[in-house]
């Protein structure tokens, strides 16, 4: 047991656990927020990607100790947000969204992109995505949507 | 009134995009038990002896003697136990659940399960053949007797996981004296029909309601009726909530994945012309048979591929080994068999000189023309403008000129297929027996009743939007929720590209009369599958129409070769389909850029083996799909033709786009490296291997 502290979706929180716990599994137990999913539990799918001090991550592949002190947002979090609108309403017109597993990473994925590159051209959005598997959509919708929430975004990021 | 196929904005964009949807890993419940499996550890022997450690209280075991009904799973071929007695059959075979409330001490007492086995030599080779189809078109076998030259090539195809990002899981918990379960499921009534059958209960004890899935593709057909039973037996025993939720690395090792083949084709020249076909096609079962059958038949029935070919002779086997069971994936059979023919139809135009476009195009099937089994093309057929649309859009005929140059390392390759829609033959009126239900309430909304899964395809979006459509009303006022079997009829599995075609059209049917029925306050309309006239299938003798309607594609790929690594990178792809008529464009279009990244990655990057039985893959690192790296842009442009029975003309979607994808990307690598390919995937390995042999 040690106490961590860390500001979760704005708020400071303080926990006495195990720091080896996953931090995908506290966020989902200890929590209640399921909007980060577990599709790999080794670092390879994205779909239970949060943003550590803005930065894309994958949750199960980060131990609590690594997160004292830290800044996490969750999809949850980020859903409140005028970056989140302008991202939601291009996955939703550009059809980006089919079963959904993956969609909540990607979503945390495009905002950590377009806060490092507000106007990226293809090539930098397959980088930014490809940390992200989907197995639904062959990506091109999701491309396009990421292009359309650049263009309707301008001067947000 | 406005075009049907007019895109709106999907229904349930907004719960998955901001996280709230639910799958069903992200149900808990006061009081719930975690449930892991535990399995074989030899893949064919028997169990002589299991040990068991002391278990710490609020634990429990659930094992083949807890099962009160059939230790059998219901389903076509009925040779899935629930739980393993005796006799194993392949490796990590589920032995047993092992159940309580905390996960790690599962794990361990998992561990300290001693189980001892007689083992016997596991069977690797395809030498037990369990189903063999046979039969003729035309003069069959004897039309081989008039060539003047026989062509014969051998093509094979390997395992694909379905890898949808969701794994499989469960969760289920006593209501009564009911079991419920709550699942990421294709088939809300297969999984109740078989717990019902293991449990031995009756039909109003068991309830099965479906999560929001996270993909499925086929590998959540059947494959939950088997962890379904075991969870509702340990439900029924231990009367507490219950959730079992595989693991990726479980998940890639022990679920049904897609039939490995392989084809051999002859085909008998005259003139220098086809004048018929024989092939038989061999497929891996694994350890059980389940739906592998009908896996066969899909794969047998497309052996002419997009193309008439008068004179054939053809059969296939089902082969059992002792490896993880076989099941259903999206094409079914289709895609094996469609890389085959339309690899060999281009091997054979090379080898008599033709130019294989023209040698395709004269072949392709025609209005009024007999299917593989005689039955009858009846609706117009498409094809010569489809391809012409994406040989124009891509410039297919210079690119091929000039990639066939020795040495650049580009190149473009096109497939032409089709796919036959719904059940084949009789299945739906034999065995489906769909049933929907439309219904209106007070405040004047109408529910969609119906055991039809949202799975991604955006079922949700387009049955509400038809049914708005069909009643002049506002989506919002249409309601479709989640099926739960307490609530909806069974109106099939979500499968076989049939969704839209068939339980739609039913629902189009009942909406028809629901409209001419509006001035009543409250009522409900129910309508039943009724087999169009003209369908006559001998399923036994294969004769007549195997399918009620086709839908249609042309896929050019194009792609670069690395000379030194071999390394394949997909660059561009160009597709046209006709699936009747699109109830919602962007959707449409969406399953087509997923089927085909699928397809294509099927034909060049995903690779799957066993060794002594055990898949060499176990997780995402080891088996590989596409990252929105691979893809290269989609174009893809879809032609009218509407179907008749179809609501509004659709006909299938689903699996379609899948089924082109391997011999688009073949060909292309083909024409990049001026080599005949002969099987999937084509890996750098492969194509070294044919570099080689210069
Ligand atoms: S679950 Fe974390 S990367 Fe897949
Ligand atoms: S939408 Fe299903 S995995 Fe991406």
């Amino acid at each position: 047991m040690t106490e961590i502290k860390f500001k979760l979706n704005g708020k400071e929180q303080t926990l006495n656990t195990d720091p080896n716990r996953r931090l995908l599994d506290v966020l989902r137990e200890d929590f209640k927020l399921t909007g980060s999913k577990e599709g790999c539990g080794e670092g390879e799918c994205g779909a239970c990607s949060v943003l550590l001090n803005k930065q894309i991550v994958n949750s199960c592949s980060v131990p609590l100790a690594n997160v004292d002190g830290q800044d996490i947002v969750t999809i949850e979090g980020f859903s409140k947000t005028k970056e989140y609108q302008v991202i939601k309403d291009s996955f939703a017109t550009a059809g980006g969204v089919q079963c959904g597993f993956c969609t909540p990473g990607m979503i945390i994925a495009t905002q950590s992109l377009l806060n490092t590159k507000p106007r990226p051209n293809d090539y930098e959005i397959k980088i930014g995505l490809s940390g992200n598997l989907c197995r639904c959509t062959g990506y091109n919708l999701i491309i396009k949507s990421v292009k359309l929430a650049a263009k309707d975004g301008d001067g947000l990021w | 009134m406005k075009d049907i196929s007019k895109s709106i904005n999907k229904v349930d964009n907004e719960e998955k995009i901001s996280g709230k949807a639910k799958y069903v890993a992200d149900y808990t419940m006061d009081g719930m038990l975690y449930a892991m499996t535990k399995r074989s550890s030899i893949a064919k022997g028997e169990i002589v002896n299991i040990e068991y450690p002391d278990l710490p209280k609020g634990y429990f075991i659930v094992n083949h003697k807890d099962v009160q009904g059939k230790n059998i799973i219901k389903m076509i071929f009925e040779d899935w136990p629930v739980f393993t007695e005796k006799n194993i059959s392949y490796l990590y075979e589920p032995i047993m659940l092992v159940i309580g409330p905390e996960k790690s001490v599962l794990v361990d007492i998992i561990e300290h399960i001693k189980i001892t086995y007689k083992e016997e030599k596991p069977i690797f080779a395809w030498t037990d053949s369990v189903i063999d189809y046979h039969f003729d078109k035309g003069h069959g076998n004897r039309i081989f007797d008039d060539a003047d030259e026989i062509i014969e090539h051998t093509y094979e195809t390997g395992y694909q996981e379905q890898a949808y990002i969701e794994p499989q899981g469960f969760i289920g918990y006593p209501e009564g004296d009911k079991t419920t379960l709550v699942g990421s499921i294709q088939c809300p009534y297969y999984v109740k029909n078989a717990v019902i059958q293991a449990l031995g209960e009756k039909d109003e004890n068991v309830r099965v309601i479906q999560a929001n899935v996270g993909g499925a593709f086929g590998g959540k057909e059947e494959y939950p009726s088997l962890i379904g039973c075991q969870l509702a037996v340990a439900v029924k025993k231990i009367k507490k909530p219950i959730k079992l939720i595989f693991e990726r690395e479980e998940d890639m090792l022990v679920t049904t994945k897609r039939h490995p083949s392989k084809t051999v084709f002859k085909a008998a020249i005259k003139n220098n012309q086809i004048i018929g076909l024989k092939a038989h096609v061999s497929i891996d079962a694994g350890a059980t048979i389940g739906l592998s059958g009908v896996v066969l038949s899909r794969a047998l029935l497309a052996v002419s591929g997009a193309y008439t070919i008068d004179h054939l002779d053809v059969s296939g086997d089902v082969y059992r080994t002792n490896t993880v069971p076989n099941g259903a994936f999206r094409g079914f059979g289709a895609p094996q068999m469609f890389f085959a023919v339309d690899m060999f139809i281009e091997h054979i135009a090379k080898s008599l000189n033709f130019d294989p476009l023209e040698f395709r195009e004269n072949l392709l099937v025609k209005q009024g023309d007999r299917t593989s089994t005689n039955g009858l093309f009846r609706e117009p057929v498409l094809m010569p403008n489809m391809i012409k649309k994406v040989i124009d859009e891509s410039d297919y005929k210079n690119k091929i000129k000039q990639y066939s140059q020795k040495g650049n390392f580009k190149g473009i390759g096109m497939s032409l297929f089709f796919h036959g829609c719904g059940f084949t033959g009789s299945g739906e009126k034999n065995i489906i027996k769909a049933k929907v239900r439309l219904k209106k309430t007070k405040d004047g909304k109408v529910h969609i009743l119906v055991a039809a899964v949202d799975m991604g395809q955006g079922i949700k979006t387009t049955f509400r939007k038809l049914i708005a459509h069909m009643l002049e009303l506002d989506i919002e006022e249409v309601v479709f929720n989640n099926p739960d079997t307490d609530f909806v009829p069974d109106s099939g599995p979500t499968v076989a590209s049939r969704t839209m075609m068939i339980v739609g059209g039913l629902l189009a049917r009942a909406a028809k009369e629901m409209k001419s029925r509006w001035k009543e306050v409250t009522f409900t309309v129910e309508k039943e599958y009724e087999q169009p006239d003209y369908i006559k299938y001998d399923e036994l003798h294969f004769i007549g129409d195997a399918y009620p309607a086709y839908s249609w594609g042309v896929n050019i790929v194009e792609v670069e070769v690395d000379p030194v690594t071999y390394q394949v990178y997909i660059k561009k792809s160009w597709s046209v389909y006709d699936v009747g008529k699109a109830i919602d464009e962007k959707i449409v279009l969406g399953q087509a850029d997923g089927g085909l990244a699928q397809g294509l990655a099927y034909g060049y990057l995903e690779v799957m083996n066993h060794k002594d039985g055990k898949i060499m893959q176990k997780n995402m690192t080891d088996y590989i799909i596409p990252t929105a790296m691979d893809m290269g842009e989609m174009e893809t442009y879809l032609f009218d033709n509407p179907y008749a029975y179809g609501p509004y003309g659709a006909k299938g979607v689903g699996e379609l786009p899948l089924i082109g994808g391997p011999a688009a990307v073949a060909k292309a690598i083909e024409s990049a490296i001026n080599k005949n390919i002969y099987k999937i995937p084509v890996t750098p390995e492969y194509i070294m291997e044919l570099m080689n042999n210069d």
